[in-house]
C-alpha cells in the first residue's frame, strides 16, 4: 500500500511535466488544427536557455531559492516563446494556406532541424542542470517521501493550467482564438487580426513547453540535444489522450500517462514503460478518436 | 557500365597508394571511443592516455626507428559507430593495432572486424569476458568482471559485514548484466541474500519506479553496476525517495562528471577500480604527474588503462621487431611482468590481465582509497 502511494506521487510529479508540454500542443491544434512536432524541440531549447541563463546569467555562487527559480523559469519561457514566433513566422506562416499535410512535414523537418542544429550548437554531450531550487525531503511517515521539487512541479503546472483557462473562455483573446478554431476565414471576415492570434497563440504555447523544460532539469538534472523526443511524444500522446484541442483534457490525459508509466515501471517492468504510452495511442485512436474529453468529430490528418 | 569499374579500379589504386605513402615512415595506430555521448569522459581519457603514452615514445626516438601516429574515431557511444570506426581504421587507415573501447558492448562490436583483418586489438577497458572470446587476435590489459563482481561482494560481505543486497541493473549494457550476475553468485556463495533485482536502460531519465521498489526490499546495500551518467541520476533520485543504505558499483562510476551529476548524493557511495591516485609507485605518481601537465586534470582509471594499453602494444611491436598482424599478436599475447601504471600484467591463456583491484570511497567529492583485493 506504502508503495502504491509513493508511486502515485512519483507518477503525479510526471504527469504534470507532461501536462505542461500536452497544454502547447493542444492549444495550437485548437487554433490552427496543426499538430506542431517541433514542440518538443521548444521545450528542449526551454531546457537549454534555463541552463545558460543560470550559468551566464547569474553571478558565480548564486545559492538555491525560489527568487533564482522564477528568474531562470522566465529566462527559459522568453527563449522558448522566441523560438515559437520564429517557427511560426518563417515555417508556418508562408503554408498557411497550403494544403495540411505540407505543414505537418515542414513541422516535422523544423523538429529535425532543432534536434541536429542543437547538438551542432550545444554539442552531443549530455549537460548537468544546476541545482536552483532548494529541494527537502517531507517525511510522510510509512516510509513515504515527497520531495519539496514534486509539489512546486504540480502546483505550477495547476496554476498555468487555471490561467489558461480563463483566458481561453472568459476573454476576447480568448473568444477569437476559438472563433479561429472554428473557421480561420470567416474569422477574418468578421475582422479577427488572425496573424496577431495565432502570434499570440505560439507565444503562449512556447512559454509553457520552456517552463517545462526548467521543470523538466529541475528533476532529471542531465539535458541533451535530443531531450525534446520522448516527452514531446508523449506530450502529444497524452494531449490525443484527452481530446486534443481541449485544455483540461490534455492535462488529465498527461496525468493519467505519468500515473499509468510509473505503475507499469513500478509493477510490471520498466522494459514496456515507453511502449505503454504508444499502446495507448493506438487503442485511443481506435476506440475514441476524439480522446477522453474530445468530440466525436472525427479529423483527417 | 565498364568505364564506371575503370574508375574505380583507378580510384582504389589511387587511395592504396596514398596510403601506402603514410605507412613507410610511421606506425598508424588506431583507436575508437566515445568522445560525445552519455560516456563522453571515457571516450576523451582513453584517448588522451595513448597520446601521453605515444608522445613520450616518440620523443625518445619511436619505436623501430619509426615515429608513431594515431588515427582516433568518435563512435558517439554507439555499437554499430564502434564498428565502422574499426573498419575505417583497418581498410582505410591501415593501422597496425586498434586500441579500444571502454564499454563492453562497443569492443564486442568492434572486436570481430579485428579478427577477421587479423589486426591486434587491445581493450584497455572492457572488463565483460566474452570480449576476448571473439578471438586470438583480442586482448585486453585489465581485469575481467567475474573478479571484479566478486571485489564488492568480498568487501561489502566481509568488510562491511552487509548480508542483504539489491541490485539495479542496465538491461542494455553487456558490462551491467555480466557484473551483476558474477556480484550475485558471489554474494550468494559468501552466504548473502539478494532480497531485490530491477532493470532500468541507458538514456533513462526517471529512476523512482524501480527504486520505490528495491526500497522496500529493506536492502542493506544496493548494487549499481551502471556507467556515471545514470549512476549520478540513480543516486539523486535514491536520496530523494529516502534511501540512505549506500549504494556500490564498478569501475563505470569512474568520472569527474559523476560528482558534478550526483552532488550530494553520491557521498559515501563505494565502487571497485583499476587503480588510485593515492598509490605511491613511481610509475603511477609520474604517470599522474605527466598527465595533468599535458591535459590539466588528474587521470581516472580509463586514461591510466588506456595509457598502459599502449605501452604494452610499443612493447610488443619492440619485441616482435615487425607490425604484421600475426607476428604482433603473438609478441602481445607473450606479454609478461609488464609494470604498468595499472599494476604488473601479464596476459593469460585468455588473453586477459590477472591484476588485483581496489575499492574506492566517495568522500569530499574525491575518490579516497579503502582496500586492495587480490584475485
Amino acid at each position: 500500500m506504502n508503495d502504491f502511494i509513493q508511486h502515485t506521487i512519483n507518477g503525479l510529479a510526471l504527469g504534470s511535466i507532461y501536462a505542461l508540454v500536452a497544454l502547447g500542443y493542444t492549444m495550437v491544434f485548437g487554433v490552427l488544427q496543426l499538430i506542431n512536432f517541433a514542440h518538443g524541440e521548444i521545450f528542449m531549447i526551454g531546457a537549454f536557455s534555463g541552463l545558460y541563463f543560470s550559468r551566464y546569467a547569474l553571478p558565480a555562487g548564486t545559492e538555491p531559492s525560489i527568487g533564482v527559480t522564477l528568474m531562470v523559469l522566465l529566462a527559459a519561457m522568453i527563449g522558448s516563446a522566441v523560438l515559437g514566433v520564429i517557427i511560426e513566422k518563417f515555417a508556418y506562416r508562408p503554408l498557411r494556406k497550403a494544403p495540411r499535410i505540407n505543414i505537418l512535414i515542414t513541422a516535422i523537418g523544423v523538429s529535425l532541424l532543432l534536434q541536429y542544429g542543437g547538438q551542432l550548437i550545444f554539442g552531443a554531450s549530455p549537460q548537468f542542470f544546476p541545482t536552483i531550487l532548494p529541494r527537502q525531503n517531507i517525511d510522510l511517515g510509512g516510509d513515504i517521501f515527497l520531495d519539496t521539487n514534486q509539489i512546486t512541479i504540480f502546483i505550477l503546472s495547476f496554476v498555468l493550467m487555471v490561467i489558461l483557462q480563463y483566458l481561453v473562455f472568459k476573454t476576447q483573446f480568448g473568444r477569437s482564438m476559438r472563433a479561429i478554431s472554428h473557421s480561420l476565414e470567416t474569422a477574418n471576415v468578421i475582422g479577427i487580426n488572425v496573424n496577431k492570434v495565432i502570434f499570440i497563440t505560439f507565444i503562449i504555447g512556447s512559454a509553457l513547453a520552456g517552463a517545462a523544460g526548467v521543470l523538466y532539469g529541475i528533476a532529471y538534472p542531465k539535458i541533451d540535444p535530443l531531450l525534446g523526443l520522448l516527452p514531446g511524444l508523449k506530450a502529444f500522446i497524452a494531449a490525443v489522450l484527452g481530446g486534443i484541442g481541449n485544455i483540461t483534457g490534455a492535462v488529465i490525459g498527461a496525468v493519467l500517462l505519468g500515473l499509468s508509466e510509473t505503475y507499469v515501471a513500478g509493477y510490471i517492468s520498466s522494459t514496456y514503460r515507453d511502449a505503454l504510452a504508444f499502446v495507448i495511442l493506438i487503442l485511443v485512436l481506435l476506440l475514441r478518436p476524439g480522446g477522453l474529453l474530445g468530440s466525436k468529430k472525427i479529423e483527417k490528418v | 557500365m565498364k568505364w564506371m569499374l575503370n574508375l574505380s579500379l583507378v580510384l582504389s589504386v589511387l587511395i592504396a597508394a596514398s596510403c601506402n605513402k603514410g605507412g613507410a615512415d610511421k606506425i598508424v595506430i588506431g583507436n575508437f571511443g566515445s568522445l560525445t555521448g552519455t560516456e563522453a569522459t571515457f571516450g576523451v581519457s582513453t584517448r588522451d592516455g595513448i597520446i601521453l603514452a605515444m608522445e613520450e615514445l616518440n620523443k625518445n626516438g619511436g619505436v623501430l626507428g619509426k615515429q608513431v601516429e594515431l588515427k582516433a574515431y568518435d563512435n558517439q557511444g554507439k555499437p554499430e559507430e564502434a564498428r565502422l570506426s574499426v573498419e575505417k581504421l583497418i581498410n582505410v587507415d591501415n593501422v597496425v593495432a586498434v586500441l579500444g573501447e571502454v564499454a563492453s558492448t562497443r569492443s564486442l562490436a568492434g572486436a570481430p572486424v579485428a579478427q577477421q583483418n587479423k589486426v591486434p586489438m587491445i581493450s584497455p577497458s572492457s572488463t565483460n569476458p566474452m570480449v576476448t572470446q571473439k578471438g586470438d587476435y583480442i586482448f585486453r590489459v585489465c581485469f575481467i568482471d567475474p573478479f571484479q563482481g566478486e571485489v564488492i561482494a568480498k568487501f561489502a560481505y566481509n568488510t562491511l559485514g552487509l548480508r542483504k543486497a539489491a541490485i539495479f541493473r542496465d538491461s542494455k549494457s553487456d558490462y551491467s548484466m555480466g557484473l551483476s550476475k558474477f556480484f550475485e553468485n558471489k554474494f550468494v556463495s559468501l552466504g548473502g541474500t539478494i532480497v531485490g533485482d530491477e532493470k532500468y536502460a541507458a538514456g533513462d531519465s526517471d529512476f523512482k519506479a524501480q527504486l520505490t521498489n528495491l526500497k522496500s526490499k529493506q536492502p542493506e546495500f544496493m548494487y549499481v553496476p551502471g556507467y556515471y551518467t545514470e549512476v549520478g541520476l540513480i543516486a539523486r533520485q535514491a536520496r530523494e525517495l529516502g534511501v540512505k543504505i549506500p549504494l556500490m558499483g564498478g569501475d563505470g562510476w569512474d568520472s569527474t562528471v559523476l560528482k558534478e551529476i550526483g552532488g550530494e548524493a553520491v557521498e559515501g557511495n563505494y565502487f571497485s577500480n583499476h587503480y588510485t591516485v593515492e598509490d605511491p609507485r613511481p610509475e603511477v605518481q609520474n604517470f599522474i604527474k605527466n598527465y595533468k601537465a599535458r591535459f590539466g586534470t588528474v587521470p581516472d582509471s580509463l586514461a591510466a588503462l588506456s595509457y598502459d594499453s599502449a605501452q604494452v602494444l610499443f612493447d610488443s611491436i619492440k619485441r616482435a621487431g615487425s607490425v604484421e598482424g600475426p607476428k604482433l599478436r603473438d609478441a602481445i599475447a607473450a606479454t609478461k611482468n609488464f609494470p604498468g601504471v595499472t599494476g604488473v600484467i601479464t596476459l593469460n591463456e585468455n588473453r586477459d590481465a590477472v591484476k588485483s583491484a581496489v575499492v574506492l570511497q566517495v568522500v569530499d567529492g574525491k575518490f579516497k582509497f579503502k582496500e586492495t583485493i587480490n584475485p
